[in-house]
């Protein structure tokens, strides 16, 4: 400890609130040296996703960032484990359980709160416990593995959150049993809870309303509980989440004034009836209010940390709106949740199928919001809640706040149009001036760069979708177009991109990012690069594998859990009983999932990646060959049976669709590409939703291309009429090249027409009519690519160093990853949910 | 620090391929490694990726942000990409990945875990 003159801050208390104090003080001002004191035997951690504590994070994780803290400017002194037993007033001194006498000038308590535990007869008994702590966790997560059943008592915000944590621990259905009659009754009505309950049951909760329990019985250990109403529940464990208790123990002994219901008394500045004694967060009682939620808490540690050095800030009440995290429904509550008339006007939108609710309450002259609730659907929170702190006008009508505008003008206020000083991320307390700054004159353009420069995002982070949009708006604002770069690290588009690699005759990516890029390239630019050396040169992807995206390098589709899909090519969809006996014994070899594609071909699923090459040698000997199905490539051009069967059937689509499926597969392209070939007008084969689909007709047939199935359908256009076969295939060599000569990285055809300047009357006139004159070279090019064809799995089947590559351990080879595991359902294999 | 964490040997050099990962077994645990070869440095993770739970980071595809050249890793399931030196998510999210430091010594590459 240093002896310096400077005076000495205590702190009681290091939990979140505690440690942003120190925080904000020793930002504030250097003349302060602070001494902490904790309870807990770690320093301050982020309580506040303290569950997730089950979901993978370890306490280390979890813990507050001490940056900066023990510097050697910084004077600062950190005692864990230690709590303090007494505050001795007369003596402005502190005593520690360790035996530490602390000589204070100024003492801030943010001992924070406890949970409640009401005086239920059998409440001490072994398996019942608190959601406070990461070592209350510890002890959960040990008493859990020998529950079969548990109960949360409380359906408030946080006994939701414990009950999903139950359910994390593997305690099917758990119990929630709530006194009041609806779930979470400080945020939301009934008729929300109505919703709310309706989505949990589904996650496997199990509700009890209107529960009084009277007794926690069992010997020794908790057994059941018993209820007002004469009945009982059988369990094995009960964690208690019955609200929170002010921890003013400390104070009242020092005699400071504390409520009559806990909490102890402090004025705007947070000063306790000693005005050299603060009291801030969950402890502290202001103006008649505790606050049980973190972001009120740090602009308390604010207030004292401003006003001691030397500023003048007051706590002027705070915010309790709430987004529920974690437990898989959105819940919200903002702003006045509950008035209904004659204060003002609600306006209620409810979808029982879907389990969606929403409120809003608007003035009475409807010109102002003020407030709501949220179930099901919380995509709209933060702008309402914005809406209402900042009393943005709202609207001609309303409801469009919380349905979307029906046609017509956008619904509400944009992110743009709130004042400079709206609060964006409460947590840090960040306001919208300091976001655009940040942006145009720090030059952030990423939510990391914004976390780092401002902090806003860093606490509860449910401001960040805010932020992005405002990130966003601002480089807008300042005529920053996003340019059509391919990423950060270069500052080309990939048509420019090709070009320079055509040129320069390039062939490896390091050596496009040493000429043309900077840093050391990322996820965007590596299979982008890949994928035009690829168009160009046609070279085995596997040379440069750690370039390629992961389906690419596996030369396989990750699945859900990390084992690979298999596609083998069945051109047109034609296939001989032979070969499907071969996919169906490699499937029964390898455990494997089948499913027939909607591109006519088979999927086999669940391969670990070391039986892939193994797979394919079996496949290749039967005289398969890879489908690209990983690839941004050719997937299938699909057929009906054409002349050869059918009884309508102009030509022989099958012939023609097998033709065109082997002349193009491998090609690499900017997205995938799909085909389709109809031997009649009726289109069984669907070929007008694929990026080309060629029709039969009496005189030949047509050609149309840039349609789209998915999830934005669009029809192909008809690009020429009645042709022969031989002007088919020039027509589509020259459309192929042309897209990928020219299209952004993962642009389907159809989108890549619908931002063409001239549209399809432009792009007819360069592929038909050779307006560009690239007719020549595009078919010469698509030549080299179609005569240089390789089956990569036959590539990698045959060389033993590039079959070593395909293992999940590198130190144990023959080891499958043990955390892969599947379900079964309807006689097969399938994916555990994740 | 951490008392109980000591170097271990995890693969050789030749394992890992070029400006890229693989992922080594220790006992239960999986861990990713990188070699960083265009600046000529190794890291080491988790291979568990926290947004889904998938055992996936080291078939991911290395690189690096910013003005100081952050290298990363971005998850192949859905792109989420983690700092390779702090292990805290460059995409946003609130997750973090463990990392460890790693030692590469006569072509073998060790690992402190
Ligand atoms: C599971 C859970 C989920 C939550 N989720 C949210 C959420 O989503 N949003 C939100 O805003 N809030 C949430 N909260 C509430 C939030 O965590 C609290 O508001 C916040 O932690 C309050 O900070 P504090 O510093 O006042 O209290 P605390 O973080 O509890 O810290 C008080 C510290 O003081 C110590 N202490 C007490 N007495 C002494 C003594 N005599 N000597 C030394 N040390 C002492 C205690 O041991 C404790 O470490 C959640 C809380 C929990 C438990
Ligand atoms: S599992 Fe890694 S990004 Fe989703």
């Amino acid at each position: 400890m240093s002896s310096s003159n400077k005076p000495v801050v205590v702190v009681i208390g290091n939990g979140m609130v505690g440690h942003k104090f120190c925080e904000k003080l020793m930002a504030a001002s250097p003349s302060f040296q602070i001494v902490v004191f904790g309870e807990e035997p770690r320093p301050a951690y982020d309580r506040v996703h303290l569950s997730e504590y089950f979901n993978g994070k370890s306490a280390n994780d979890l813990s507050l960032s001490m940056a900066g803290w023990f510097d050697a400017e910084q004077d600062i002194v950190l005692h864990v484990g230690d709590p303090v037993r007494e505050i001795d007033r007369t003596a402005k001194v502190i005593h520690s359980r360790k035996g530490i006498i602390q000589p204070y000038d100024f003492l801030v308590l943010a001992t924070g709160s406890a949970a409640f535990v009401p005086d239920i007869p059998g409440i001490e008994k072994q398996g019942v416990f608190v959601y406070r702590t990461i070592e209350d966790l510890d002890l959960i997560r040990a008493y859990a593995r020998e529950a079969r059943n548990g109960a949360v008592m409380g359906g408030g915000l946080l006994g939701l959150e414990a009950a999903k944590a139950l359910l994390d621990l593997g305690i099917s259905h758990p119990h929630v049993i709530e006194f009041a009659s609806r779930l979470m009754p400080r945020q939301i009505d009934s008729a929300g809870s109505h919703i709310l309950e309706a989505r949990l049951k589904k996650l496997g909760l199990q509700l009890h309303l209107n529960k009084t329990t009277l007794a926690v019985e069992g010997e020794g250990r908790v057994k059941s509980l018993r209820f007002a109403d004469d009945t009982s529940l059988d369990l094995d464990m009960l964690v208690i989440s019955a609200g929170i208790r002010p921890r003013d123990e400390l104070a009242r002994l020092a005699g400071l004034q504390v409520g009559t219901r806990g909490g102890i008394l402090v004025n705007e500045k947070m000063q306790t009836s000693d005005p050299q004694i603060f009291a801030i967060g969950e402890c502290a009682l202001v103006a008649g209010m505790v606050y049980g939620l973190v972001a009120p808490g740090y602009e308390m540690a604010d207030v004292v940390a401003a006003n001691l050095a030397g500023g003048h800030k007051t706590f002027t009440g705070f915010d309790m709106s709430t987004k529920l995290k974690l437990i898989g429904v959105d819940v919200a509550s903002f702003g006045d949740a509950f008035v209904g008339e004659p204060d003002s006007r609600t306006i209620v939108f409810e979808d029982r199928h879907k389990g969606i609710y929403k409120r809003i309450n608007i003035t009475g002259d409807g010109t102002r919001l003020l407030g709501g609730i949220l179930i099901g659907d919380a995509a709209a929170y933060n702008m309402l809640l914005q809406t209402v702190n900042n009393r943005l006008p709202l609207p001609p009508d309303p409801e469009d706040l919380i349905l979307g505008s029906r046609g017509g003008a956008g619904s509400g206020a944009g992110v743009m149009d709130l004042p400079d000083d709206a609060l964006i991320c409460s947590c840090e307390s960040v306001t919208k001036a300091a976001i655009c700054q940040a942006v145009s004159e720090k030059g952030i353009e990423t939510i990391d760069g914004m976390k780092k420069c401002t902090k806003a995002g860093t606490g509860c982070g449910g401001c960040v979708p805010l932020v992005k949009d405002l990130i966003a708006g601002e480089l807008k604002a300042n005529g920053r177009y996003i340019r059509n770069v391919i990423c950060e690290h270069f500052d080309q588009s990939r048509q420019e991109l090709l070009h320079l690699i055509k040129l320069h005759d390039v062939r490896t990516y390091d050596e496009v990012l040493g000429r043309w890029g900077k840093g050391d390239g990322c996820e965007v630019c590596k299979p982008a690069v890949a994928s035009i050396l690829a168009s160009c040169w046609n070279d085995n992807i596997q040379q440069q594998a750690v370039i390629q995206d992961s389906n690419d390098r596996y030369l396989a589709n990750i699945q859900k859990g990390g084992t690979y899909s298999v596609v083998p090519r069945i051109p047109g969809g034609e296939i001989t009983p032979e070969k499907l006996i071969v996919l169906g014994k490699v499937a029964k070899k390898y455990h494997l999932y089948t499913k027939i594609t909607g591109g006519q071909r088979i999927d086999l699923f669940g391969a670990h990646v070391s039986d892939l090459p193994d797979i394919w040698e079996e496949l290749i000997a039967a005289g398969f060959e890879s489908g690209h199905a990983y690839g941004k490539a050719l997937r299938t051009v699909k057929s009906c049976v054409g002349s050869t069967w059918c009884r309508f059937g102009l030509h022989d689509s099958v012939s023609f669709a097998i033709e065109v499926e082997e002349r193009y597969r491998g090609i690499r392209a900017p997205h995938k590409i799909k085909g389709g070939v109809s031997g009649c007008i009726r289109e069984c084969a669907e070929a007008q939703s694929k990026d080309f689909g060629i029709i039969a007709t009496e005189k030949g047939w047509n050609l149309y291309v840039c349609g789209n199935g998915g999830s934005k359908p669009q029809h192909a256009q008809l690009l020429a009429t009645d042709i022969d076969q031989a002007t088919v295939v020039r027509l589509l060599d020259r459309f192929l090249m042309f897209y990928i000569q020219t299209a952004d990285p993962l642009t389907r055809t159809a989108t890549w027409l619908n931002k063409m300047d001239g549209g399809m009357s432009y792009l007819k006139n360069v592929v038909v009519e050779d307006s560009l004159g690239m007719a020549a070279q595009w078919e010469e090019e698509m030549q080299a690519l179609v005569d240089s064809y390789k089956c990569e799995w036959k590539e990698v089947v045959d060389n033993p160093a590039l079959r070593q590559r395909f293992v999940h351990f590198v130190n144990a080879p023959r080891k499958k990853d043990p955390t892969v595991a599947f379900d079964s359902m309807r006689g097969q294999i399938k994916a555990k949910e994740w | 620090m951490e008392s109980n964490a000591k170097w271990r040997l995890a693969c050789q050099v030749e394992d890992v391929p070029s400006d890229g990962g693989a992922c080594v077994s220790f006992g239960d645990e999986q861990i990713a490694i990188f070699n960083f070869s265009r600046r000529n440095q190794w890291y080491a993770t988790e291979n568990r990726c926290p947004h889904k739970q998938q055992m996936a980071l080291s078939r991911g595809m290395t690189g690096s942000t910013g003005e100081q050249c952050e290298p990363k890793v971005a998850c192949p399931f859905h792109k989420k990409t983690f700092s390779l030196v702090t292990g805290e998510c460059l995409s946003g999210d609130e997750y973090k990945i463990r990392t460890y430091p790693v030692k590469v010594k006569d072509g073998k590459v060790y690992i402190c875990a």
